[in-house]
């Protein structure tokens, strides 16, 4: 049975028709779609690598259907760019050593944009290491994960006080 | 995974109509279900995915004073309302101890309440279990078990139930609203999770088709909100299931405990209750001495199943640790590391 | 893809040389992007996917298998078993050389192992595939597993680690527990451990008539090149393997192993390109891992707290047919001063997948043990566990009385314990708490692992525009090759390092040998700088024999390469361009290959090790029993830094794993089936990001003129051991308790806190 289904990746909409229901978001993203910086580590959601946000909150792809998510609007670590102008966690992530193998990474960072998004952390590192706890770095660049992100997060309270002020 | 017919109804009731076929699933979030289907552990037919019923994501306070949480409303959600989690503090704390802030962000209440167990010889279909096939036998009796269950395990089935979230729940006396071919009834959080017995393949005493639509927190349950704490020991800071948790919470007046609920989580196939416990409380002032004896109340019938016996004593100064946080009064904020015994930390002295 | 676009943006400043800067990861762009290209990510036009079906018995045969409802899955192609797959041109079973594997590929329907490749379905989607390969339903006929150290009669292995004697020893080892006022005897257990890089093994196969192309997670190109020529008949240089980033390797990836070959021999058998990627829980068996060890440690001190005597001994396992041995005991050769030292091995033969090299093998295994029981010494001495460990500083390897080509571990225990304040440490257990009233607990270990070196070669340019180019065939699986290499790339030719192209990670450029025993960047760094020296003599040779330059007569040796000129070495006012040298000689480019190998001559004088000193905090609840690690400091000393960034980092994941041996990993085996009842990343717990504490790292000064020509150690695997034992040592001086049994669990806390 084909289901049509219509997703926004990126900001684009994108429509397909999905032949087989057993497709989760990851599989579509990477094997369908060839968007390929989503990655799979275990695929059961236990190591976080597949992170995304839809409609704007930080999930695994790798639980859950393509098909029960028809309308969702998903950005994957390809939307996070502007090009050649980096996100403020991207670069921090490369500043601080955020990564060594780099395979967790795209979903290290969808997970601090996601976890910013969901502003329960702050600035505090311990709040920071707890909401980070679902990406596992078998490399161990947590120390680096957690500066990048307190990095960002300074960047991102400053500009949000300007905009107050 | 097996292939399998998706259906998405539109109406509860079209659901239910729909989840009638044998071999139907329904599918939520599916952050529990799918691994189970990649596993091979659940190979349903057909799936009704109830992810876009409307009318399930509200959280409401009702006239009588009780709150209904929509059996859509996501872990996440739940656990960073505001209001929710001023009134129900233990509950928020034992959400955000589970699992990991993705997991928090998908699942949802009423699959939390369904979760699997995740003893390993249920998970995996080469061994024998008889919680996946009926008549099957046991595994686990024999095997790795020093995770087990202490608390109302059968020779048939030494599982626990995993979820952090009906820890308190249960203590609070939450009740869960279904909506079945027989229409909607209600049954009280304790009562829908089955001890094993000689039937541990039926886990829980919802019927063919029924669906979980929302959880009730009594008018009483917020009276609890300035005692109350959630305690989980497990082998990681995050992102591990509990050895043994247990969820305190306390009504104090005049320097007495007026009312105690007490309920622990990792020691059995279904959130564990101990009212016994509770009742030692009643009315006495809130020592150690008083949190001892109802952790030896709690824990009174608990028996090994395996390697497992550290567990009891483990449990016992759990719940004398969780009524002991609680009597000091429920922290302003939920701390850092939830549930966590290192929650809060200081300066060291040599 | 050999040639990656690579920035160093947001770079920092330098100051002459590449070598020593802390530059930003040049591939950082790439990988914080999503764009750093794994090999699943590749998709060749008309590419089915294969998914392996594994055993679910340890040991015995299957005895069928249901193809039929597989192939009746929509979408299934194909499914290759025993009775149907390529021939090999070789027996898989045949070790042509030691580093080769043996592996499983469907060579028959034994089973030796849990999650054993018995079958691999093929089909047009990955949902087909890896549905096709449950419906094969295997039926078996089960013989009883072998499991655990006890499993069988116990062999002296005739090699253990890669080469290493099984027993080792010098002096007289009873007559100095004899003498001993004191002794320690105790055992120690670790667990099997699995290295469970992030990135599973996977393979993108493409066949092209007798061409292979194939996109493969590699730390050893040569190494896999070969192995596949052999096993396929085909010639290496009709093989094109693209490794340009591994998602991890911890060793899992050094040999070529059974999954990537059934990859290559389904992408044979459909005519078609395949990607075969394990499932993570098939990682747990055909790709090895780190085997349990028990250990007994045996050692004497008289009044003073001198060693009189250090006997190690290890029992550990190996699979049924083939043969790797973790040489924990070896961890007692070097660090003290023992005037008499044995270590000895034995093993035993279990139904498990062949164990392999995973990060600090034997060095990992044997520190904890060795670190635990030096630690159980220092007390049993009443002495603080650093002095003990000054008391018996070796100012010679024990094991061979050679001296070491470097040793600043003095250093690394006196700036690591100011760092972390140890002077305030008690020195009897259980006497620190913090204000939540939770056991504080300091204690330390020394690390130390050999500063290896392997064989590497590299070829490079120098371009009449004045740019460079270097190229080698080198591994960058998280250790920052791309930045590194290229860093020692740029001072060799003498170019700012945005004007030298460096190439790596694909089979096509010179050997750069394995990236393994922490040796990659020492081996292949002296590869490239040997080409560097050779292409810069070519370049002088050009200048200083023409009269035209103003270097002529400078002779070779009287230059030195710097910015992209050649400089008179007497005479600083006198150089001249590269372009201008290149132009005058009507030269497009001038090229030179360099070698990078171990020197016997100072190998044969000198024990060479890389040192430091790990100090851990951990805080124990004392009525729960849960541990948290608080707070390390670790000061080593590894020779030369290339860059201090990345080798912090290396250092911190280093310490994490110690931090995780101690307290986390551990595979869990059913006793009586032999399957591995945690194989995933959800109950085989590494630790998550709130396990990990604020981390310090010193690199200490050193300076060593005889481990090879950048006088680099290496880091890699140094930060688990010594971190591994002093986050035991700590747990033990929080509690009052020693746990010897790892990794430390809370019901062995419980009974005593």
């Amino acid at each position: 049975m084909n289901h049509s289904i219509s997703l926004t990746v990126n900001g684009a909409r994108r429509d397909f028709v999905l032949d087989d229901p057993r497709v989760t978001l990851l599989d579509l993203l990477r094997e369908r779609l060839h968007l390929t910086g989503t990655k799979k580590g275990c695929d059961r959601g236990q190591c976080g690598a597949c992170t995304i946000l839809v409609d704007g909150k930080r999930i695994n792809s790798c639980l859950a259907l393509a098909i029960s998510h028809d309308g969702a609007d998903i950005l994957t670590i390809e939307g996070v760019a502007r090009g050649d102008q980096l996100h403020p966690v991207q670069a921090a992530f490369i500043a601080h050593d955020g990564f060594q193998c780099g395979f967790c990474t795209p979903g290290q960072i969808m997970s601090a944009i996601g976890m910013m998004n969901e502003a329960q952390a702050g600035n505090d590192p311990e709040r920071i290491r707890e909401c980070m706890s679902g990406n596992l770095c078998r490399c161990g660049a947590y120390a680096g994960i957690v500066d990048a992100v307190l990095e960002a997060q300074a960047g991102a309270d400053e500009s949000n006080q300007r905009r107050s002020a | 995974m097996k292939q399998f017919d998706y259906v998405r109804p539109a109406t509860v009731a079209e659901a239910v109509a729909a989840a009638a076929q044998p071999g139907t699933m329904y599918l939520a979030a599916g952050t529990n279900l799918l691994d189970l289907m990649k596993g091979n552990v659940s190979r349903p037919d057909r799936l009704v995915d109830v992810t876009h019923l409307d009318g399930l994501d509200r959280i409401e306070r009702l006239a009588d004073g009780s709150l209904r949480i929509g059996a859509l409303v996501s872990n996440a959600d739940l656990a960073h309302d505001v209001e929710f989690a001023k009134a129900y503090p233990v509950v928020a704390e034992a959400l955000l101890s589970g699992a990991s802030a993705q997991l928090r962000n998908a699942a949802t209440v009423g699959g939390n309440l369904l979760q699997r167990t995740r003893c390993a010889y249920f998970y995996d279909t080469a061994s024998r279990c008889n919680k996946r096939e009926a008549g099957s036998g046991c595994d686990a009796r024999e095997g790795e078990n020093r995770a087990h269950a202490v608390l109302g395990w059968s020779e048939s089935c030494i599982a626990t139930h995993p979820s952090d979230f009906c820890v308190p729940l249960v203590a609070l006396d939450a009740v869960v609203e279904i909506e079945g071919r027989g229409g909607r009834r209600e049954i009280a959080l304790d009562d829908l999770h089955r001890l094993p017995a000689n039937t541990p393949e039926r886990e829980s005493a919802l019927e063919p088709g029924d669906l979980i639509v929302g959880v009730r927190l009594p008018a009483a349950a917020p009276g609890f909100a300035a005692h109350a704490r959630y305690l989980k020991v497990r082998e990681r800071t995050s992102y591990a299931f509990a050895i043994v948790s247990a969820a305190a919470a306390l009504r104090i007046e005049n320097g007495k405990v007026a009312e105690a609920r007490l309920a622990l989580g990792g020691v059995a196939a279904k959130p564990w209750r101990a009212r016994a416990a509770e009742d030692v409380l009643r009315g006495v002032a809130p020592t150690v001495d008083a949190f001892q004896e109802a952790a030896w109340r709690a824990l009174v019938d608990a028996k090994p199943s395996g390697d497992n016996a550290y567990k009891i004593e483990l449990a016992r100064r759990i719940v004398v640790r969780a009524l002991t946080l609680a009597a000091a009064g429920t922290p302003a904020r939920i701390p850092a590391l939830p549930a966590s015994p290192f929650a809060s930390s200081g300066a060291i002295h040599v | 893809m050999s040639e990656l676009n690579l920035t160093s943006a947001p770079a920092h400043l330098r100051h002459g040389s590449s070598i020593g800067q802390p530059l930003t990861r040049r591939d950082g762009v790439l990988k914080v992007k999503g764009q750093a290209t794994y090999a699943a990510d590749n998709h060749p036009p008309g590419m089915l996917f294969a998914v392996m079906a594994v055993s679910s018995i340890a040991r015995g045969r299957v005895t069928s298998l249901d193809i039929a409802a597989a192939k009746r899955h929509p979408g299934v192609v194909d499914v290759m078993t025993p009775d149907h797959k390529p021939q090999l041109a070789v027996d898989p079973e045949i070790k042509t050389n030691p580093f080769v594997f043996r592996m499983e590929v469907l060579q028959s329907s034994e089973v030796r192992y849990a999650n054993q490749p018995i079958a691999v379905v093929i089909a047009e989607t990955l949902e087909a595939a890896t549905e096709g390969a449950v419906l094969l339903a295997p039926r078996y006929e089960t013989l009883p597993a072998l499991v655990g150290l006890d499993a069988g009669e116990s062999f002296v292995p005739p090699v253990v680690g890669v080469g290493n004697p099984a027993e080792n020893h010098r002096g007289d080892v009873e007559a100095g527990l004899a003498r001993a006022d004191k002794q320690i005897d105790a055992i120690y257990e670790t667990p099997p451990q699995y290295h469970n890089a992030m990135e599973p093994h996977a393979i993108v196969a493409h066949w092209d008539g007798d061409h292979l192309s194939v996109d493969m997670p590699t730390q050893g190109l040569m190494l896999s090149l070969g192995r596949i020529a052999e096993l396929f008949g085909i010639a290496p240089d009709k093989i094109h393997i693209r490794s340009p980033f591994l998602g991890g390797g911890f060793g899992s990836k050094g040999l070529m192993s059974g999954p990537p070959t059934l990859g290559i021999m389904a992408a044979k058998l459909v005519g078609k390109p395949v990607k075969l990627v394990l499932r993570r829980e098939q990682m747990y068996g055909p790709v090895g891992h780190r085997a349990p060890t028990r250990q007994r440690l045996r050692i004497g001190a008289d009044a003073e707290g001198r060693l009189t005597a250090l006997d190690h001994h290890a029992r550990t396992v190996s699979s049924m047919f083939d043969d790797f041995y973790e040489p924990a005991a070896d961890a007692s050769h070097t660090l003290y001063a023992a005037p008499a030292i044995r270590t000895s091995h034995d093993a035993v033969r279990v139904n498990t997948g062949t164990p392999l090299f995973m990060r600090a093998p034997g060095e990992a295994t044997g520190s904890i043990a060795l670190e635990s029981a030096i630690d159980e010494m220092a007390w049993a001495c009443g002495m603080d566990p650093v002095a003990f460990r000054l008391q018996n500083y070796a100012e010679v390897e024990p094991i061979t009385g050679k001296p070491f080509s470097s040793k600043a571990l003095r250093a690394c225990y006196d700036q690591g314990a100011e760092r972390f304040g140890w002077a305030k440490r008690s020195l009897e257990p259980r006497q620190m708490r913090d204000d939540s009233g939770h056991l504080v607990g300091w204690g330390m270990g020394t690390a130390t692992f050999p500063a290896l070196m392997f064989q590497a070669e590299a070829r490079a340019a120098i371009r009449r525009d004045g740019t460079g180019s270097m190229e080698i065939g080198a591994h960058d699986m998280g250790q920052g090759a791309w930045t590194a290499l290229a860093q020692i790339a740029a001072d060799a030719v003498g170019l700012d390092i945005d004007r030298v192209t460096f190439k790596a990670g694909t089979s096509d450029l010179p050997d750069a040998g394995i990236a393994g025993g922490s040796a990659h960047t020492a081996t292949a760094g002296a590869a490239i700088h040997s080409a560097g020296a050779a292409v810069i003599a070519k370049l002088a040779d050009l200048a200083t024999n023409d009269e035209r330059s103003p270097l002529f007569g400078a002779g070779n040796a009287g230059v030195i390469a710097r910015d992209g000129r050649l400089i008179r070495r007497d005479d600083g006012s006198r150089s001249e361009t590269y372009t201008e040298i290149l132009a005058r000689a009507g030269v497009a480019e001038v090229e030179a290959h360099g070698t990078g190998a171990p020197n016997p001559a100072a190998m044969d004088e000198y024990a060479m090790h890389a040192h430091g000193a790990v100090f851990a905090e951990v805080k124990v609840d004392p009525e729960l029993g849960q541990v948290r690690v608080t707070r390390m400091v670790g000061a080593f000393a590894a020779g030369r830094i290339v860059n201090p960034h990345l080798v912090k980092s290396q250092l911190f994941g280093g310490m994490i794993w110690g931090m995780s041996f101690a307290l986390h990993e551990e595979a869990i085996t059913d006793r009586r089936s032999g399957r591995i009842m945690n194989a995933n990343l959800g109950e085989y717990h590494i630790p998550v990001n709130a396990d990990v504490p604020p981390l310090d790292v010193i690199t200490v000064e050193e300076h060593d003129p005889h481990v090879n020509a950048l006088g680099i150690k290496g880091v890699g695997e140094i930060g688990i051991t010594g971190s591994a034992g002093a986050v035991a040592n700590a747990v033990w001086h929080a509690t009052g308790v020693r746990v010897r049994r790892f990794p430390i669990r809370i019901e062995e806390l419980l009974t005593g806190v």
